[in-house]
């Protein structure tokens, strides 16, 4: 039995200015001790994603179906779903300095999650806080766990919120842009701890980011999404050498990258990413791409393409696969 | 990718800074308040007509404050900065005005830099009516930068908040461009922006020096895109330069601990090149201009530091044969 | 702490210095003379004269104004020889109408306002937190449009017209209790309640709605943070988000406004204690002014900013309590 497993997962909500179909039916399975990336742009759903398998987003309608460790949380009682977040599967989020609560201390924040779980005494939670503070790489904890966010500086605070998510031993961790904000040099730092404490622990890890580079370091399965909806997925290894949706070439081909030959071109995709208000009809990609520019088939215009097996666990999501690849 | 300085022969430089400085306040109340926060430390560097000096660093090692300087947004508390030879550390605003035209800013939130209530015609041609020029060589010009940056004559009439992100960049440029400068100030310009977009501002940047002959600051923390753009590249650390040169120097063979550390924490878009290079790993965050360390400010985090490294501050000096690149290192890679 | 707590105190009698000045100068300023106030109705040219100098009002400004800082704290003696009255510290002058000293007059008066501004704001705090925190938890329901358009209503209703129709349902419609009287809390506490109930429905009226309004966008906000999601991420039960994690940021800046209203309202809140009939500092303000009483008017307005001007020091500290950002190191 797969740790995570997400079928059909669909979010919609409402807006000011209309509603919204953010995820559009994507699957995944995440396994124990595996890094699942998720990576994409601005609106492609991807963050919606993460917060929708905790059941954290509220006036959402989320249809399909995310079962962990077997059991069904879409549309289970949310008692039952309360129980697993933090406990089972925890979440390590974007900037720390505004996800953690600024008039708490950080022990008291690690300690209160613990002791809503695991019940216990203060001063165990508090022991605990303190545990998972070493574990984590922050140099004197036992004073450091007195302290507020605002006195952490943000490699610091980052490694707090990891400290927090591993508290309650889950066996799952998202981790939803957990570097974004930080400096290359923290950032660095922060993945191998990531990935080390994945390691160590035997975790299920999802890291949704917008950095290949990131992606390229610590997962081994990949998920491109592109405006709600997935568009190639892929073990690690193969998504970089050989891409197969027009997007997820397009992506690589504009990245700057500092082993790339000199004088090399960047080739940027023509167009901005959809409105999720607005999306254009068929594939979302395709008025930013190139095959069907060259291609253009009736096809890219009437549904959304599914993922279909092209190669041993790859999966692309486009109706011209045959001729990309040709 | 931009191949070697068009100005290799050193004429005469478009932009000189010398020992630029700023140190703002400390916080209000405490013991370092008179003593103030040294945000920028002696930074000199030339830039020259048509090329692009990219300034990298992490937060808070001084390179926007350095950016904001340069196009006299901040005054600078040490040191001046030469445009065509003419100091403009200390002009007053009045005799700033001309030289406003031939200098200017492109900002990192597309968003924040445009008048919400203006239209795309409206923020185009704002410089160039304080320029005086007449209402029809305005409407034309303002039609000319439109289709310069890629955007379309009935994008004109609309408001920023009915753009995207790149759009919208699109149009920060415009505007930085409408009165033909000679040096743009470009902070952060892309960091905004989505990957895909990314690519798009890089090249309409790139393309506009080639047809405009514009010289660039580029300012950002991404160590690619700098690589990318940029013919020269300073690397910034706590409010000083510790190195300078050629982009292939500094990239290629980089001579200061720091450039090297800060080189290899970028990871590849590619996992098989990521797991066969050698990494080096800084420990702790980038401490803090408010307490910078003794000595040479990186030595805390430096894995060559030395006893020499804690007490005495490194100079800038020549690292390679040539003359391209200098390192502020007591121990340089050679 | 001790060199910021320092410099706020300095920073307030500085504010307290300015506003006495800039009072001072509007009355020196004003075509009324006080000697002829002092005096009385049946006063001759020649006696005006006398008072005149007896008072000191032929001094320049400057020196008036010194002797009047300088009373608060040293006292000062007024007129001469048979005439001298010594008044003590805090020295603001004798009343022009009653002849009685400023302070007392105001001592006198304060437990009437008090009792109107603290009971008033623990009725106004009920109401408007409950209202603003069931408006802001049940977002865009019947519920939530019910409370906002109330407490639009609410709020636009003048403070004469609520006290009018409460005097004419409560006490004459219904009888329920005779026209309200103040009576002292130490005198009575149970008369004290009855008869000051009207009063704090009335003021507190127009601030539980302003409350409410605020509440509810405050809770909104902070509900929306990031560090919300956190707790609820954590696996908390949600009463335990909103109460704990949710509730006390979003109360903070209530909080800074509560310190604020009260701080106005203990020197007296003026039309309410004016339409009671309350012995309280607005009613007293309010008669100064008809007579144009200066030394109570001056008195008065000091006070008022002292209590303004030191409830936005508590507020200050209280938020550094609460908000851990806001301590100085």
């Amino acid at each position: 039995m797969s740790l995570l497993e997400v079928r059909g997962l669909a979010v919609e909500f409402d807006t000011a200015e209309g509603p919204v179909r953010a995820v559009r039916g994507i699957d995944f399975t995440v396994e124990r001790g595996r890094t699942l990336g998720i990576v994409g742009e601005s609106g492609s759903g991807k963050s919606v994603t993460s917060l929708a398998v905790m059941g954290l987003h509220r006036g959402a309608a989320v249809t399909g179906s995310v079962r962990f460790d077997g059991t069904e949380l879409i549309g289970a009682p949310e008692e039952s779903v309360r129980r697993l977040r933090g406990r089972r599967i925890a979440m390590v989020f974007q900037d720390a300095l505004t996800a953690l609560h600024p008039y708490f201390t950080i022990g008291d924040q690690i300690a209160e999650a613990y002791r809503e779980h695991h019940g216990g005494s203060r001063k165990a939670a508090r022991a605990r806080a303190v545990e998972v503070l070493g574990d984590v790489g922050i140099p004197d904890p036992a004073r450091r766990a007195r302290e507020h966010p605002h006195q952490f500086s943000g490699g610091m605070r980052q490694r707090a919120m990891i400290a927090l998510a591993l508290s309650c031993e889950p066996d799952l961790i998202i981790a939803d842009e957990p570097t974004t904000a930080l400096d290359v040099t923290v950032q660095a730092q922060v993945l191998d701890l990531l990935a080390g404490q994945q390691q160590a622990r035997g975790l299920g890890l999802v890291l949704i980011t917008h950095d290949l580079g990131v992606i390229a370091r610590i997962a081994d399965e990949v998920l491109v999404m592109y405006g709600g909806s997935a568009a190639e997925q892929a073990p690690a290894d193969r998504l970089f050498t050989a891409p197969r949706h027009p997007y997820t070439r397009g992506l690589l081909d504009s990245l700057p990258r500092l082993d790339a030959p000199e004088g090399e071109p960047l080739r940027a995709i023509p167009g901005s990413p959809p409105s999720p208000l607005a999306p254009p009809p068929g594939c979302a990609f395709h008025p930013r791409c190139a095959v069907y520019a060259e291609h253009g088939s009736p096809l890219c215009t009437a549904d959304r393409p599914l993922l279909r097996l092209v190669a041993e666990g790859h999966r692309n999501a486009c109706a011209l696969d045959e001729v990309t690849t040709g | 990718m931009s191949t070697a300085s068009p100005h290799a022969g050193r004429p005469e430089a478009l932009l000189e800074v010398r020992d630029l400085g700023m140190t703002f306040p400390g916080p209000r109340g405490s013991l370092r308040r008179r003593a103030g926060i040294r945000a920028v430390d002696g930074v000199s560097f030339d830039v020259h007509p048509g090329e692009t000096l990219g300034l990298v660093g992490e937060s808070g090692c001084g390179k926007s404050t350095t950016g904001r300087m340069l196009v006299r947004l901040l005054d600078p508390t040490a040191g001046r900065v030469a445009f065509r030879g003419q100091d403009i550390t200390r002009t007053g605003q009045r005799e700033l005005r001309p030289l406003r035209s031939r200098l200017q800013m492109i900002f990192q939130d597309p968003f924040a830099s445009l008048n919400p209530r203006q239209t795309v015609r409206q923020i185009i041609a704002a410089p160039l009516r304080a320029q005086g020029e007449s209402a029809q060589a305005i409407r034309r010009e303002v039609r000319d930068l439109v289709g310069l940056v890629g955007l379309a004559p009935e994008h004109l009439e609309r408001y920023p908040h009915q753009f995207s992100g790149g759009q919208a960049q699109r149009i920060g440029i415009a505007r930085a461009l409408a009165t033909r400068p000679e040096l743009v100030v470009a902070d952060e310009p892309v960091s905004a922006l989505d990957v895909s977009i990314q690519a798009q501002i890089v090249g309409l940047l790139e393309r506009l020096q080639r047809e405009l002959g514009v010289a660039y600051v580029f300012i950002a923390h991404d160590l690619a895109v700098v690589r990318h753009i940029s013919h020269r590249v300073a690397v910034m650390y706590l409010g000083r330069i510790v190195e300078i040169g050629e982009r292939q120097q500094v990239y290629g063979n980089p001579a200061h601990p720091y450039t090297r550390a800060l080189l290899s924490a970028v990871p590849l878009p590619e996992p098989a090149a990521e797991r066969a290079r050698e990494r080096i790993v800084l420990l702790g965050d980038p401490p803090s201009p408010a307490d910078p360390p003794s000595g040479c400010t990186f030595h805390p985090r430096c894995p060559k530091a030395r006893e020499l490294c804690r007490t005495e501050p490194p100079l800038l000096r020549l690292t390679a044969p040539d003359g391209t690149r200098q390192a502020a290192c007591h121990f340089p890679e050679v | 702490m001790t060199g910021f707590l320092l410099r706020r105190l300095l920073g307030i009698a500085g504010t307290l210095l300015v506003i006495c000045a800039l009072t001072f100068a509007v009355f020196y300023l004003l075509p009324s003379d006080p000697a002829a106030q002092f005096c009385g109705k049946d006063c001759s040219a020649d006696r005006i004269v006398m008072v005149r100098q007896q008072m000191g009002l032929d001094d320049p400004l400057i020196v008036q104004f010194g002797r009047y800082v300088l009373g608060i704290f040293a006292g000062q003696t007024l007129g001469s020889g048979q005439y001298a009255v010594h008044c003590g510290f805090p020295c603001f002058g004798y009343s022009f109408q009653s002849g009685q000293p400023v302070w007392d007059l105001m001592l006198d008066r304060l437990p009437a306002s008090a009792s109107l501004a603290l009971g008033a704001a623990v009725l106004w705090l009920l109401l408007g937190l409950s209202a603003g925190l069931l408006s802001a938890l049940r977002r865009n329901t019947w519920v939530d449009r019910t409370v906002m358009v109330a407490t639009i209503g609410i709020a636009a209703l003048p403070v004469y017209f609520t006290a009018m129709l409460l005097l004419y349902v409560v006490v004459t419609v219904l009888g329920l209790m005779p026209y309200p009287r103040y009576i002292a809390f130490g005198e009575d506490p149970v008369g004290w309640i009855r008869n000051l109930i009207l009063p704090w429905i009335t003021l507190a009226l127009t601030f539980a709605a302003i409350y409410a309004r605020m509440t509810r966008n405050s809770v909104i906000e902070t509900m929306a943070e990031p560090y919300v999601r956190t707790a609820r991420a954590k696996g908390l039960r949600e009463r335990r988000v909103v109460g704990r994690h949710g509730l006390r940021p979003a109360l903070t800046p209530v909080a800074t406004m509560l310190g604020m209203d009260l701080g106005g309202l203990l020197a007296g809140a003026l039309i309410t204690e004016s339409l009671f009939s309350l012995p309280g500092v607005g009613k007293l303000f309010a008669d100064s002014l008809n007579k144009a009483d200066q030394p109570v008017i001056m008195g008065i307005t000091l006070l008022a900013s002292f209590f303004i001007v030191t409830s936005n020091l508590v507020v200050d500290l209280v938020y550094a309590w609460i908000d851990p950002r806001a301590r100085l190191t």
